[in-house]
């Protein structure tokens, strides 16, 4: 089945397409033309989903190599190229499942351009699936620089009071690094005399070498993961995007950084990757420890679970450059597990932010009373965040630091004291927003989820449960990729 | 070689020539014929484009003329800018009333001082082509008569011009003192047995001036000033194909007179290029009329095609002709943008006047979005894939000066982002206060046209555009 990566990757634009129609026929936005419109995207990321869903079952798990390649010739010497392995299928797959859930989500809470705001939802979709396709250095960085856009209009257009400012930090963080990755990209290509990523794999860079391109990659991921000390840009983000920005952001933005090392610095430059594991090991557990204490002191919702992501994405920086098998599989699933999580409790804010307008977490308490449902879906997700074994958090934890625990056993040891932090934080967050009695006056008539909200939980909540009892879905695909990435990994570096 | 073989490869110069002339004279009797004229000087760049594009290759008139691939290339490209500019510019002087006949009469002399300067192969005919196309800019950039800023851009680009032109002539005159030559075929030679002192101090002299037609720090002084006061249209003209003719003159020069002294031309176009890159950048940044801001985006912007020519390689030479190309269709999208928008009669030309335009004019809108983006060199517009050769054929020639240049300069793109971004912030964020004009239509064609190139017509048109650049390349006589 040639060209249904294409197929996948560009399905949103249709729906681009159809809502530009819309709007030429249509000068003035009406109640009617907006509800066409998020129809419309809704079907389109629907579609998506389906064919992503196809996509994953036409997938052979036992090949390692890249699947459904299409290479088509284009000037200079590159190429459009796609594929996928089992390295990146689940992150195809777990984009085109929460865009819907995105575009449900702001339904009702986006009132202003909404046919501007489906058209960045629907484009971010394409550019992030051409992320996780491209086969040719140059293609990926078009699709990973160009996401910048889309994203800081959400967060610029639709975001809250300091919005302007978060849009900024964001974009101009980001772009410093990925200049960076782009003079890297640039040498290869002159270096090896290809912009092909599976015959760069292959392809042997002299040591000295390797170490500067590790270090402008790492510019560019570790600033997109984001790891401490550049992770500043993410909690402004986080707290000024719109929820449903927020949820893209940390389910799927954030990954394109562990992708990055996954796909680049462990098997390009594999001795490089080596030489800076120490660094990588130490930056994570900072990360753990250092964000989950931070994330314990905030008093805004938002910023607290935005912290709460860069700790745990701390333990997926780990556990790639762990560099074995299970250490990947664990920071894969991971980083999967997360995107699912942090996203439902992003949206969990959501919730409360529609009804009430502020994220402190002050104003809330004793929602539990006014809202039973809402608090089971928000406890269900608090303890998938703290990685209760059960949900799928759990699962990536602890593979994660056994892996780790296999390559430096003072490294997983004091990354499992984030685990403990980890729980500090979330159930106080939970304690004050929801135990207790209705202090505030104005919580008084607050409702509990309706229909629309149960329906975008529900699926985030199967999967949460699934992928905590059930971990070989994930394990499955990835395991042949993965073994082969480790194989080469550790024979490259001759352990 | 016979003079009518001589005149044959001077087949777009002489079309030029003639169409300026015979319509000076038409326009002397029959004023107020000013479409004819209009379209007839259209006709004669776009016959000229044609006679480049497949008129034969060689060297006539003693070497003083050279017609190969690379003047085929910027001439093409030169005049068809050139045809665009007097569409622009023409219908904007009828709205202002000014109804001289001249305007379309200077592009084509301009036209025809640029093609020259694309196919000098002596200092005489360099000077010439410089002079022509330098003495038709300032009588442009002073058109709008009533206009004191307009007049005050043309002093000042009239005197600081002819400051350059002394001191591109002082270095002419060293390297034929110390040469014995003008031809840039025979100065080679002399260069190859041994750059003197003598030569090489003529060379920084020539230099220096061209960097001032291309206005790259640290002679760009006139280019704010200059930008701001003349007339948007004809700003939207000499913000590009004048200074791809000077690039390609730069590149000229460089290549076929001194390709001996590569090391030494190299440490001066680095120097030039990184002072570009951060004059533009950082000074950009305090901006707060577009047309002053664009022209500290178009200083840095000229410095990335410096140091595509600083790399010294065909590859170079190649990645500053397609950077050229391609922000010349950017830059006159831009100013295309700017021509056509007013609020009230009065024309929107600082940032805050563009606030809320997406409510407007979300055409105007997307399209100014375009070209911030693509001048911010954001993949995947055609900013982005000149950066991308520029950058690529910098970090391939392994020389570390130019290796650190290259980092510089990407991380001086990252300091003028910023400038960019708050364009689109204004426009896309903001709300609008107030109603704008109707859109003149040959502006808004023009605007819409160049943005389509931008992003996607570019991924499209670089499958074209890159052979044809190599092969101009290739033509310079450069070792790769």
């Amino acid at each position: 089945m040639t060209g249904i990566l294409s197929l996948t990757t560009f399905t949103p634009l249709v729906g681009v397409a159809a809502i530009i129609l819309l709007r030429l026929f249509r000068s003035h936005e009406d109640e009617q033309t907006v509800r066409a419109v998020k129809w419309i995207t809704l079907v389109t990321t629907l579609a998506t989903f389906a064919l992503s869903v196809l996509l994953v079952m036409q997938y052979d798990p036992a090949n390692p190599g890249f699947q459904f390649v299409e290479d088509h010739a284009w000037f200079a010497g590159l190429h459009y190229r796609m594929g996928v392995d089992g390295i990146s299928i689940l992150f195809v797959l777990l984009t085109a499942f929460l865009m819907p859930i995105c575009i449900a989500a702001s339904w009702f809470s986006i009132d202003k351009r909404v046919p501007a705001y489906m058209v960045a939802f629907l484009v971010l979709e394409t550019l992030v699936i051409g992320v996780f396709c491209a086969l040719d250095l140059v293609l990926f960085y078009l699709f990973f620089e160009f996401g910048l856009v889309p994203m800081f209009l959400i967060i610029g257009i639709w975001g809250g009071k300091n919005r302007v400012y978060a849009a900024y930090k964001f974009f101009l963080y980001t772009l410093l690094g990925s200049v960076l990755m782009l003079a890297a990209i640039l040498v290869m290509i002159s270096v090896a005399g290809t912009a092909s990523i599976p015959e760069l794999m292959n392809y042997k860079f002299d040591e000295h070498l390797q170490t500067w391109l590790w270090l402008a990659f790492f510019a560019s991921f570790a600033v997109k993961m984001p790891m401490w000390p550049v992770h500043t840009w993410l909690p402004d983000a986080h707290v000024e995007a719109p929820t449903a920005g927020s949820v893209i952001l940390a389910g799927i933005l954030l990954k394109m950084g562990g992708y990055g090392f996954l796909r680049f610095s462990l098997p390009m430059f594999p001795q490089a990757s080596d030489l800076f594991t120490p660094l990588v090991f130490a930056l994570s557990v900072i990360a753990v420890v250092y964000t989950s204490l931070v994330a314990f002191r905030q008093t805004d919702i938002k910023k607290l679970i935005a912290y709460s992501s860069v700790a745990h994405m701390g333990f997926v920086t780990m556990g790639i450059f762990a560099g074995n098998a299970i250490g990947v599989q664990g920071a894969i699933f991971q980083m999967l597990s997360h995107g699912v999580i942090s996203g439902a409790l992003f949206l969990c804010v959501g919730v409360v932010y529609d009804r009430m307008h502020t994220r402190e977490i002050a104003f809330y308490g004793g929602l539990v009373n006014r809202m039973p449902w809402y608090a089971a879906t928000f406890l269900l997700f608090t303890m998938g965040n703290v990685g209760l074994p059960g949900t799928s958090g759990f699962i990536g934890e602890i593979t994660t630091m056994v892996g780790v625990y296999e390559i430096s056993t003072w490294t997983a040891v004091v990354a499992a004291t984030g685990v403990i932090f980890s729980a500090v934080y979330a159930l106080t967050l939970y304690k004050r927003v929801v135990f207790g009695e209705i202090t505030n006056p104005a919580l008084a008539d607050i409702t509990d989820l309706d229909w629309r909200e149960v329906a975008i939980f529900a699926p985030l909540i199967a999967m949460t449960l699934y992928l905590g009892v059930y971990p070989a879905a994930v394990f499955d695909l990835t395991q042949a990729s993965v073994d082969n990435l480790a194989a080469v990994y550790r024979a490259a570096i001759g352990g | 070689m016979t003079f009518s073989q001589d005149l044959a490869l001077a087949a777009p110069e002489l079309i030029l020539a003639i169409g300026a002339l015979g319509l000076l004279v038409i326009g002397a009797f029959a004023p107020r014929a000013a479409t004819a004229l209009m379209l007839a000087s259209i006709g004669a760049l776009i016959l000229a484009a044609w006679a480049a594009a497949v008129g034969p290759i060689g060297r006539g008139f003693s070497g003083g003329l050279i017609a190969d691939n690379a003047s085929a290339f910027a001439k093409v490209a030169i005049y068809l800018a050139s045809a665009v500019a007097i569409v622009l510019g023409q219908k904007w002087f009828e709205r202002k009333a000014i109804r001289n006949f001249e305007f379309p009469i200077l592009i084509l002399l301009a036209a025809l001082g640029m093609g020259m300067m694309a196919s000098a192969g002596d200092l005489i005919s360099l000077y010439m082509g410089v002079e022509l196309h330098s003495l038709a800019l300032y009588v442009l950039a002073a058109m709008h008569r009533e206009d004191a800023k307009a007049s005050e851009a043309g002093l000042k680009y009239f005197v600081l011009g002819a400051l350059s032109s002394g001191l591109l002539l002082y270095g002419a005159s060293l390297i034929y003192g110390f040469a014995g030559s003008t031809r840039f075929d025979e100065i080679a030679a002399v260069v190859q047995s041994g750059a003197g002192t003598g030569v090489l101090f003529g060379l920084v002299f020539l230099i220096c001036g061209l960097a001032f037609k291309v206005s790259a720090a640290p002679f760009h002084m006139w280019t704010p000033d200059v930008y701001e006061g003349a007339p948007t249209p004809v700003v939207a003209f000499f913000a590009g194909a004048p200074k791809l003719a000077a690039m390609v003159l730069f590149a000229r020069v460089l290549t076929e007179a001194f390709p001996g002294a590569v090391e030494q031309w190299r440490q001066v176009l680095v120097v030039i290029a990184l002072l570009s890159i951060f004059v533009g950048a950082l000074a950009g940044l305090a901006q707060q009329n577009l047309k002053r801001l664009w022209a500290y985006s178009s200083i840095a912007n000229v410095g990335y095609a410096v140091l595509g020519l600083a790399s010294g390689s065909p590859e170079g030479v190649q990645a500053m002709l397609v950077f050229m190309v391609l922000y010349m269709v950017d830059v006159t999208g831009f100013f295309a943008c700017l021509t056509a928008l007013s609020r009230d009669g009065r024309p929107m030309e600082t940032i805050s006047d563009m606030a809320g335009l997406y409510k407007e004019r979300p055409g105007m809108a997307l399209a100014m979005t375009a070209f911030s983006l693509s001048a911010l060199g954001l993949p995947p517009f055609s900013g982005f894939w000149a950066k991308f050769y520029v950058f690529k054929a910098a970090l391939s020639v392994g020389e570390p000066m130019i290796v650190i240049a290259a980092v510089l300069g990407l991380v001086g793109s990252v300091i003028a982002a910023f400038y960019y971004l708050r364009l689109i912030k204004v426009m896309w964020f903001d709300t609008a206060p107030s109603g704008t004009d109707p859109l003149p239509r040959e502006a808004q064609v023009v605007a819409i046209s160049a943005a389509l190139f931008t992003f996607p017509v570019v991924m499209g048109a670089l499958i074209f555009l890159d052979p044809l650049a190599k092969a101009a390349a290739a033509a310079f006589g450069l070792a790769s």
